[in-house]
């Protein structure tokens, strides 16, 4: 029983990092006031482009570490260029943005499936990147294997939520980005320019969405396949509800809902005899139940949220 | 402003989202390096060159046409369901079951019963949505995607199990989750090569959703909660309710789609039956500007992308994924064509400029 909570528990931070990133990015994009539901599609590319290029380098073999982090930046750069596209649809036309994500979803996914198959073909699997075990720390019993035998993604990604959470609370910038998600006509006449914040917060949201779906196929999975995200983008935009648009409790929502898909591969690697289709559906269900919960008293959230900002209209 | 002006105003833009999302696919293509020309040929042109091609793509344009229908009445009353790929599967499970449970039953009692429950499943599929919506606010968009891939696991779930036809059973893992052949009281007679009635269906429901949305005070009322939740209300409506039923209804035509596909087409529950129509169909609905009239049409040309889709790998060796590439580029061109028409100001900066060129030239 021990071993199997361990067993757990050790999957929890490395498999919750790509619903981390991608509930931190989208929480930039809806403190901003843009309701980002392509962070799925953005994912997807991601996930392609990273293990593209350690794979087009190695041909699957093992690769200098350099080209996976080659890897990871060119997923944030494409991602940030789908943020600045999903900008273009959404600031600057304003077209509303539920419809729009799904446009981007599917654009995403389709390419990333579209490119996939020219370039790489069929299942093809890359080294990844190892486990880095911290010195001294990794050798305490239990809390060793939880927290300090991980790849060093993971560890760059926790070390991210405090840098997100200064970034957000503690400078000029983060200020702006809230002003714009919550009064954007105020933030204008005080001189912030709302698109351009706007822009900037997508882009960042969605390097940050590329990088999830990096981490993805480079740290986790260590392959690409069309059902590689299955529907991770979308409980990333849930999160961010569950967590109240604040970095710590996303990073709490994110660890809970790891938890419970790590459920799905115990009940795999165990043998028991049930279903294991119910225990995929654990997480979905789950953030049903956390969304009935939690959306009814919204007071936390971005006043300004899916409402695009006109300056030529009086209301 | 004139008349002449509007109207040519419209066609340019329109005109100018046409070529983006060209533009955009081909990029696509470009990368893969496919002949572009070539690639657009085989999708959209070939399919129409016989009539078995032509059968095929009306074969795939039924369900479009069902389940757009039903996002129809969804979106007009204010809530977008993306969750008709779940509903679907549900309307597919119910199907089946009434069909497995009940082989001897005649068919003019038997295939009403069962289409009649593939409604009822899809539409309690779709019902959980609305009353979460309706009553805590949760958002449609998360909550029926999650139920898509719950469904989609409990559709496995069911295949493997409990309506595993007794001709795989002893292989295992080897097998193929899917049911056995339905009893001939639940299929649809078919016109020519693989197409079925189902056609006919989707024509009088389109003719039926046109009714009861522009005909009928129920319609009204259901237009009035999504055009302007607040003034409804005002005016005595009763929007939450009005929000679930449109999604309970929604739900209903995707779960009768997937009912009418096994019905037609494929005769047995199987893997992939699907298809992606849910999503496909969102575009649908949107193309045929959310209008039961131009959704016929548009369920025409997507039912033609999407079978053409499945001649380019042999033909000009492009993933068929292509379709939901251009698919996900139409939604966005659409969404912002229409906010670029809708925008009274930037018309008008456009009809001042134009004018003031030509006060020059005079």
């Amino acid at each position: 029983m021990i071993t199997i909570l361990t067993n757990m528990l050790s999957m929890c931070i490395p498999f919750s990092v790509a619903l981390l990133l991608a509930s931190i990015g989208e929480m930039f994009n809806q403190r901003a006031g843009v309701f980002n539901l392509g962070c799925e599609g953005i994912m997807a590319m991601g996930a392609f482009i990273g293990m593209l290029i350690p794979f087009s380098v190695g041909g699957g073999g093992p690769v200098p570490q350099v080209y996976n982090v080659l890897g990871f930046l060119a997923a944030a750069a494409v991602g940030a260029f789908l943020g600045l596209f999903f900008g273009v649809v959404t600031v600057t036309f304003r077209a509303p943005q539920g419809i729009a994500g799904i446009g981007l979803q599917m654009f995403g996914v389709g390419t990333a499936g579209t490119l996939f198959r020219h370039f790489v073909g069929g299942t093809q699997s890359i080294p990844g990147i190892p486990d880095i075990d911290i010195p001294l720390l990794s050798k305490i019993p239990f809390l060793g294997d939880v927290f300090f035998s991980h790849n060093g993604a993971a560890y760059l990604a926790y070390l991210f939520i405090p840098v997100a959470w200064y970034i957000l609370f503690k400078t000029p910038w983060g200020l702006k980005v809230r002003a714009v998600g919550t009064n954007p006509r105020a933030a204008d006449s005080m001189g912030i320019n709302v698109s351009r914040t706007r822009y900037e917060s997508l882009m960042l949201g969605g390097a940050l969405a590329g990088l999830a779906g990096a981490y993805l196929s480079i740290a986790q999975a260590k392959m690409f396949s069309d059902t590689l995200i299955s529907g991770r983008g979308f409980i990333a935009v849930a999160l961010v509800y569950f967590g109240h648009w604040h970095p710590l409790q996303i990073m709490g929502g994110a660890l809970l809902f790891t938890f419970a898909q790590t459920f799905q591969t115990q009940i795999q690697s165990m043998g028991i005899s049930f279903p294991y289709e119910l225990a995929v559906m654990l997480p979905y269900v789950l953030v049903i139940v956390v969304l009935s919960f939690t959306s009814r008293n919204q007071t936390t959230a971005p006043t300004s949220l899916g409402k695009p900002f006109n300056r030529e209209m009086r209301t | 402003m004139t008349r002449t002006f509007r109207l040519a105003f419209k066609a340019v833009i329109i005109l100018i989202a046409a070529l983006a999302a060209v533009l955009i696919a081909s990029i696509i293509l470009w990368m893969i390096g496919a002949d572009v020309g070539a690639t657009f040929y085989t999708i959209c042109i070939v399919p129409l060159t016989n009539t078995l091609h032509i059968t095929e793509v009306l074969i795939r344009a039924i369900p479009l046409c069902i389940i757009a229908l039903g996002i129809t009445v969804a979106y007009r009353s204010g809530i977008i369901n993306i969750g008709a790929e779940g509903q679907m599967a549900i309307g597919i499970l119910a199907f089946t079951g009434v069909a497995l449970a009940f082989p001897s039953v005649p068919r003019p009692l038997l295939l009403p019963i069962a289409l009649l429950a593939a409604v009822i499943g899809g539409g309690l599929w779709g019902f959980i949505p609305g009353i979460l919506k309706a009553r805590l606010n949760v958002s449609e968009l998360l909550s029926t995607v999650m139920l898509n891939y719950i469904a989609a696991q409990f559709y496995s779930l069911c295949l493997r199990t409990i309506y595993l036809d007794p001709a795989e059973q002893g292989l295992g893992a080897a097998g193929t989750p899917q049911s056995m052949r339905l009893t001939e009281n639940v299929w649809l007679g078919r016109m020519s090569g693989r197409l079925h009635y189902g056609l006919l269906f989707a024509l009088v429901l389109a003719a039926l959703i046109f009714f009861l949305m522009w005909k009928t005070t129920l319609g009204f009322r259901m237009r009035a909660s999504g055009s302007e939740a607040r003034a409804a209300r005002y005016g005595g409506i009763n929007v939450a309710f009005y929000v679930t039923l449109a999604m309970v209804i929604s739900g209903a035509f995707s779960g009768l789609a997937g009912g009418i596909e096994i019905a037609g087409v494929h005769r047995r529950a199987i893997e992939g039956v699907t298809n992606n129509y849910g999503f496909s169909g969102v575009v649908v609905a949107l193309f045929g500007g959310l209008h039961p009239f131009g959704i016929i049409p548009a369920s025409f040309f997507f039912g033609l992308l999407i079978y053409g889709a499945t001649l380019a790998p042999s033909k000009v060796g492009v993933p068929a994924n292509i379709v939901q590439v251009m698919q996900g580029v139409i939604i966005i061109v659409i969404v912002t064509a229409q906010m670029v028409l809708s925008n009274a100001y930037f018309q008008d900066r456009v009809w001042r400029k134009i004018s003031s060129l030509r006060k020059k030239e005079a």
